[in-house]
C-alpha cells in the first residue's frame, strides 16, 4: 500500500518566539487599553484584540497557515456557525 | 434435464454460495474476540451497525409501548388507567427515548455505519475504534437514562424539552435523565467526526465528490451537524444538571435570569437536530428510487446541494418553536420568514425523485412501497409544518396535538418509514437472506391504516383546540381520541407483522444474492453478506452511482 | 534452515495523518461551540447588567488575571517547541518541554485556586448569604464567573492528563507493537539482517499468533505515530489557550 508522504512544513524555532512575543504584546496592549475609559468601545476593543490574539494561535502555534485548504474552510465553517446563532439570538433579545 | 431439475440445481448453487458467503462473512469472522466478545469488542463497521441495530429497535419497542399506554390513557376523558403524574412520565420517556435513544442515532448509526464504507469502497471507517467508542457510550447514556426511572424522585415529568425553571425545581430525577442524554450526544459527536472523516478521506480510486450515492451525501451533511449542534445541548444539559445541584440562577427571574435563554439554547440544537433524523432518510429514498425504476437519479447535483443547504438553513430557524414563549416581535418574524426557506431545499429533493420515476421501469417490490408511502406520509408532514412555520397561524395551533400530529409525520411517517424501508431494501445484504415479501405488503395495510387513523386524528383535534401533554380533556374531543387510540392499536398490529417477517427472515429465508434488487451502487458489488474487509479486492470507480444508462450520463 | 516468510500484520488501520488532524480539529469545533453556549449566555446577560458587569470586574483581580494568560500562552509556546522538537526526531528536547507545558497547567491551576478561594473568603460565590444581597446582575456575573472559569479550569486539568500521557510515552524508549497471524509454526527464530539471532522461541505444539513489542534503541527511530498524538495533543491545548485569550478580557478588562 503506497504511503502518501506528506509535505511537512517544519518551520525554525525563532518563529515561534517571535509569534509568543507578539502575543506578550497585545496581551499588554489589551491591559492598557482596557484602563483607558473608552466606555462601550472597551469590549469591542478588547474582543478585537483578543481575536488578532486566537488569530495568531491558530494560524502559527497549530499550524492552520501550513494545513491544506480544507481546515481553513471547516474552521470557517464553525465560526460562521457560532457566529449565526449568536446574532439571531440577539435579534430576539435586543428587541424585546 | 427438465425445467423443474434446472430449477433445483439453480436453487443448490443459490444455497451453496450463500452458505460459502456466510462462513467467510463479517458474521463469522470477527477478527480477534470469539463469540459475544467478538460483537461487543468488534471495531468492524458492520457489526458496530448491527449492534446499533439491535439497540435502537429495542429502545424503539419499549417507546412505543409507551406510547400505546398514553393512548390508552387518552382513550376517554378523565382518569382512565393512570394518574396525572404518571402520565406526565410517560410522554417525558416516550419522547426522551424515541428522540435519543432511536431517532438520533437512527439510520446514521445503524444502516449509515454498515454501508457508507461499502458505498464508498473504502474497508470501514476512519477511526474504527472510535466507532466502538460512540456505541459503547451509547449504551451508558442510556442505561443512566433509564436509570432515572429507579432512582431519586423517579422518571422526569418536564417533557423531553426540560424546560427551566421547572426542571430545575422538579423533584423528578431529571439530573440523571439529563446526563443520560449527554453521555449520548458524545456518542453522536463521535459518529458524526467518523463519517466526516471517512467521507474525505477514504473513497475508492475514482470516486471523486459527485460519483458518491446520495446516502453519503446525506450522510455527510447531516455529521456536520451532529459535530456542530450537539454540543449545544450539551452545554444546555449541562446547564440543567449544575442549576439543579448548585442554583446558580442563570434562568431564574428573580436572580436576574432569563429562562427564555433556556428555550435558544435548547432549540439551536434541537432544530438542527430533526435534520440529523431526516437528512439521512431522504438519503435513502435517493437511493431506493432509482433502483426500484431502474432509471439514473434526476438532479443528482441539486439533491447532493440540497441537503447541504438544508443542513446550514437548518441552523437559521430554532426560534419557530418559541413563537408564544415572550420573544420579541423582531424575532418572531423574522424566524418565520427564515423557516419558509428550508422548504425550498426539502422541496427540490421531492420534485427530484417524481422526475426520476417519470418514465421510469417501476418495480413495485417492499422498499418502494414504503418510499411512496414515505413521499405521501412526509408531505403531510412537511405541509402541516407550514402551518406551524408561519407565526399567524402557529399561535392558534402552538402546543395543541395539531404539532404533536405535524412532528409524527415527519419523524415517523418520514424517518421512521424510510427506516423500514431501508430495512426492506438492505437487510438482504446484511443478512445474505430474503424476507417474505407477501407478508410485509401484509403488514404494510395495518401500517398505513393505523398511522393516519393515529395521527391525522390529532391534526383534526389540535385545530379544534385539544392542547398536547394533556392527560384530561373536554368530552367534545373524545369521538376523536377514540379513533386515534384504535389507530394505534391497529399500528401495532402492523408493526407486529413487519418485524416478525424480518426476524423470521433471519433463520429461514431465501438466499438473496450478492444483487437482488439490481442496485448498481457499490455495496451491490460484493457477496451478501459482506466479508470482513468488505472487498476481496478494493474497487477502482469509472462511473457516477446510479450506472442504469450504461454510462452515457456521465 | 527452512525459513518461512510470515505477514506482518500491522495494527489496524494504516496512519492517514492529515485524517488523524481533521479529526481532532472535528473535535475542537464541539469544544468552540461547547463554550460558544456559554459565551452566549455572557454576551446576552452582558447587554442586560452593563454596570454590575462593569463593578465586578474591578473587583477580579487584573495582575493575576494577567500574570496566567502570560501563563498559558508561555505554556503554547513550550507545546508547540515539544512538536518542533519531536518533528526533528529530538526526544530529548521534546519531553523536556512536554514537561514545561504541564508544569505551566500547573501553574495556571495553583492561581485558579488562589484566586477562587480569596472570593470564597469574601462570601463571593454562587448561592452565598452576602451575594444575595447583591443586585441581580452581581448575582449572575458570579454565577458565569465559576461556571466559565470552572469549566476552563477542567479542560486544564484533562489537557495535563493527556500531556502527561504524551511525556511517558515520548520520553521512554520508543517501541512498536508487532503482530504475527498464520504462524504455524514450533521453533521460531528472530533474526536481524546481519543473521546474528536476537530472539529464540521453542514451543510443544505449533503456534498461530505472536505478538511482540520491539524496542528501539536510537532516538531517530521515532514512530511517525507519535508525532501525531503530541500534534494532536498540541492542538487541544492551544485551543483551551484561546478560549483563555476570551475569557480574560470579558471577566477581568472590562472596566
Amino acid at each position: 500500500m503506497e504511503e502518501k508522504m506528506e509535505k511537512k512544513n517544519v518551520r525554525p524555532f525563532s518563529t515561534y518566539l517571535v509569534i509568543w512575543l507578539g502575543l506578550l504584546m497585545l496581551t499588554g496592549v489589551t491591559v492598557t487599553v482596557s484602563g483607558l475609559n473608552l466606555g462601550q468601545w472597551s469590549v469591542l476593543g478588547a474582543i478585537i484584540i483578543a481575536a488578532v490574539k486566537s488569530t495568531l494561535v491558530v494560524l502559527f502555534f497549530m499550524h492552520l497557515k501550513y494545513e491544506d485548504r480544507v481546515f481553513k474552510i471547516m474552521l470557517g465553517l464553525a465560526i460562521v456557525t457560532l457566529a449565526v446563532i449568536m446574532v439571531l439570538t440577539f435579534v430576539d433579545v435586543s428587541f424585546r | 434435464m427438465t425445467q423443474d431439475k434446472i430449477k433445483q440445481k439453480e436453487k443448490e448453487k443459490e444455497k451453496e454460495d450463500f452458505q460459502s458467503s456466510f462462513e467467510t462473512s463479517y458474521l463469522k469472522v470477527g477478527g480477534r474476540y470469539k463469540g459475544l466478545w467478538g460483537w461487543i469488542f468488534s471495531t468492524d463497521h458492520k457489526r458496530i451497525g448491527i449492534l446499533y441495530l439491535v439497540s435502537i429497535l429495542t429502545f424503539f419497542a419499549v417507546a412505543v409501548c409507551i406510547g400505546l399506554l398514553m393512548r390508552l390513557e387518552l382513550i376517554a376523558p378523565g382518569p382512565t388507567i393512570v394518574n396525572p403524574d404518571t402520565y406526565n412520565a410517560f410522554f417525558t420517556l416516550h419522547g426522551v427515548i424515541m428522540i435519543f435513544l432511536f431517532i438520533i442515532p437512527g439510520i446514521p448509526a445503524t444502516l449509515g455505519n454498515f454501508f457508507l464504507p461499502l458505498q464508498i469502497g473504502a474497508p470501514d471507517v476512519a477511526f474504527p475504534r472510535l466507532n466502538l467508542l460512540s456505541w459503547w457510550l451509547f449504551i451508558i447514556g442510556a442505561i443512566i437514562a433509564i436509570s432515572s426511572l429507579f432512582t431519586g424522585g423517579g422518571a422526569p415529568d418536564t417533557g423531553w424539552t426540560f424546560y427551566a425553571p421547572y426542571s430545575i425545581r422538579t423533584g423528578t430525577n431529571v439530573t440523571m435523565a439529563v446526563f443520560g442524554a449527554f453521555v449520548m450526544g458524545f456518542s453522536s459527536i463521535l459518529t458524526g467526526l467518523n463519517f466526516i472523516v471517512t467521507i474525505h478521506r477514504m473513497r475508492a480510486k475514482g470516486m471523486g465528490w459527485f460519483r458518491m450515492p446520495l446516502f453519503v451525501w446525506g450522510h455527510y451533511a447531516t455529521a456536520w451537524i451532529q459535530v456542530l449542534a450537539t454540543p449545544i445541548l450539551s452545554i444546555t444539559l449541562l446547564l440543567v444538571i449544575v442549576e439543579r445541584l448548585m442554583n446558580l440562577g442563570l434562568f431564574d427571574p428573580a436572580r436576574g435570569g432569563d429562562p427564555l435563554l433556556y428555550q435558544h439554547l435548547f432549540w439551536i440544537y434541537s432544530h438542527p437536530a430533526v435534520y440529523v433524523m431526516i437528512l439521512p432518510a431522504m438519503g435513502v429514498i435517493s437511493e431506493i428510487i432509482p433502483t426500484f425504476s431502474s432509471k439514473n437519479i434526476f438532479g443528482y447535483k441539486a439533491i447532493a446541494y440540497s441537503s447541504l443547504t438544508i443542513a446550514f438553513v437548518g441552523y437559521l430557524v430554532w426560534g419557530h418553536h418559541m413563537y408564544t414563549s415572550g420573544m420579541s416581535d423582531t424575532a418572531r418574524w423574522i424566524f418565520s420568514l427564515l423557516t419558509f426557506l428550508v422548504a425550498i431545499p426539502s422541496g427540490v429533493k421531492v420534485f427530484n425523485w417524481v422526475a426520476t420515476l417519470y418514465k421510469g421501469s417501476i418495480q413495485m417490490a417492499p422498499p418502494m412501497l414504503f418510499t411512496f408511502t414515505f413521499i405521501f406520509l412526509f408531505s403531510i408532514g412537511g405541509l402541516t409544518g407550514l402551518v406551524n412555520g408561519a407565526l399567524a397561524t402557529d399561535i392558534h395551533i402552538h402546543d395543541t396535538a395539531f404539532v404533536v400530529g405535524h412532528f409524527h409525520y415527519v419523524m415517523f411517517g418520514g424517518t421512521g418509514f424510510a427506516l423500514f424501508a431501508a430495512l426492506l431494501y438492505w437487510l438482504p445484504k446484511m443478512t445474505g437472506r430474503m424476507y417474505n415479501q407477501k407478508a410485509i405488503f401484509r403488514s404494510w395495510f395495518f401500517l398505513f391504516i393505523g398511522f393516519n387513523m393515529l395521527y391525522f386524528s390529532m391534526l383534526v383535534l389540535g385545530w379544534l383546540g385539544m392542547p398536547r401533554r394533556y392527560y384530561d380533556y373536554l368530552p367534545r374531543f373524545h369521538s376523536l381520541h377514540l379513533v386515534s387510540t384504535i389507530g394505534s392499536w391497529i399500528l401495532a398490529v402492523g408493526l407486529i407483522l413487519f418485524f416478525a417477517t424480518l426476524l423470521r427472515s433471519l433463520k429461514k429465508g431465501e438466499p438473496a444474492g450478492p444483487n437482488p434488487w439490481g442496485g448498481t451502487t457499490l455495496e451491490w458489488q460484493t457477496s451478501s453478506p459482506p466479508p470482513l474487509e468488505n472487498f476481496h479486492e478494493l474497487p477502482v470507480v469509472e462511473h457516477g452511482p446510479y450506472n442504469y444508462d450504461g454510462g452515457k450520463n456521465e | 534452515m527452512n525459513m518461512t516468510t510470515v505477514v506482518e500484520t500491522l495494527p489496524h488501520g494504516h496512519k492517514d495523518h492529515i485524517g488523524a488532524r481533521i479529526g481532532m480539529w472535528l473535535f475542537l469545533f464541539t469544544e468552540v461551540l461547547l463554550f460558544g453556549g456559554l459565551f452566549l449566555l455572557y454576551s446576552v446577560y452582558r447587554s442586560n447588567f452593563p454596570e454590575d458587569f462593569h463593578y465586578c470586574a474591578g473587583n477580579l483581580d487584573t495582575l493575576m488575571g494577567t500574570v496566567n494568560t502570560v501563563i498559558l500562552l508561555t505554556s503554547s509556546l513550550t507545546m508547540v517547541l515539544a512538536v518542533a522538537n519531536l518533528e526533528r526526531k529530538n526526544r530529548k528536547y521534546a519531553s523536556i518541554f512536554l514537561l514545561a507545558t504541564m508544569l505551566f497547567g500547573l501553574l495556571f491551576l495553583v492561581n485558579k485556586y488562589i484566586e477562587w478561594s480569596a472570593k470564597i473568603e469574601h462570601g463571593l460565590f454562587p448561592n452565598s448569604e452576602i451575594l444575595q444581597q447583591h443586585t441581580m446582575g452581581e448575582n449572575v456575573f458570579y454565577s458565569l464567573y465559576y461556571l466559565m472559569t470552572g469549566l476552563h479550569g477542567l479542560h486544564i486539568v484533562i489537557g495535563i492528563i493527556i500531556l502527561a500521557v504524551m511525556f511517558y510515552q515520548v520520553a521512554r524508549k520508543p517501541r512498536r507493537k508487532i503482530r504475527l497471524s498464520s504462524v504455524n509454526a514450533k521453533d521460531i527464530n528472530l533474526t536481524d539482517q546481519s543473521g546474528e539471532t536476537l530472539w529464540t522461541h521453542r514451543e510443544s505444539e505449533p503456534v498461530q499468533t505472536i505478538e511482540m513489542a520491539l524496542v528501539y534503541n536510537r532516538h531517530e527511530d521515532v514512530a511517525d505515530r507519535q508525532l501525531i498524538k503530541v500534534e494532536n495533543s498540541g492542538l487541544y491545548w492551544h485551543l483551551v489557550d484561546v478560549i483563555w485569550i476570551f475569557l480574560f478580557p470579558l471577566f477581568y478588562l472590562i472596566t
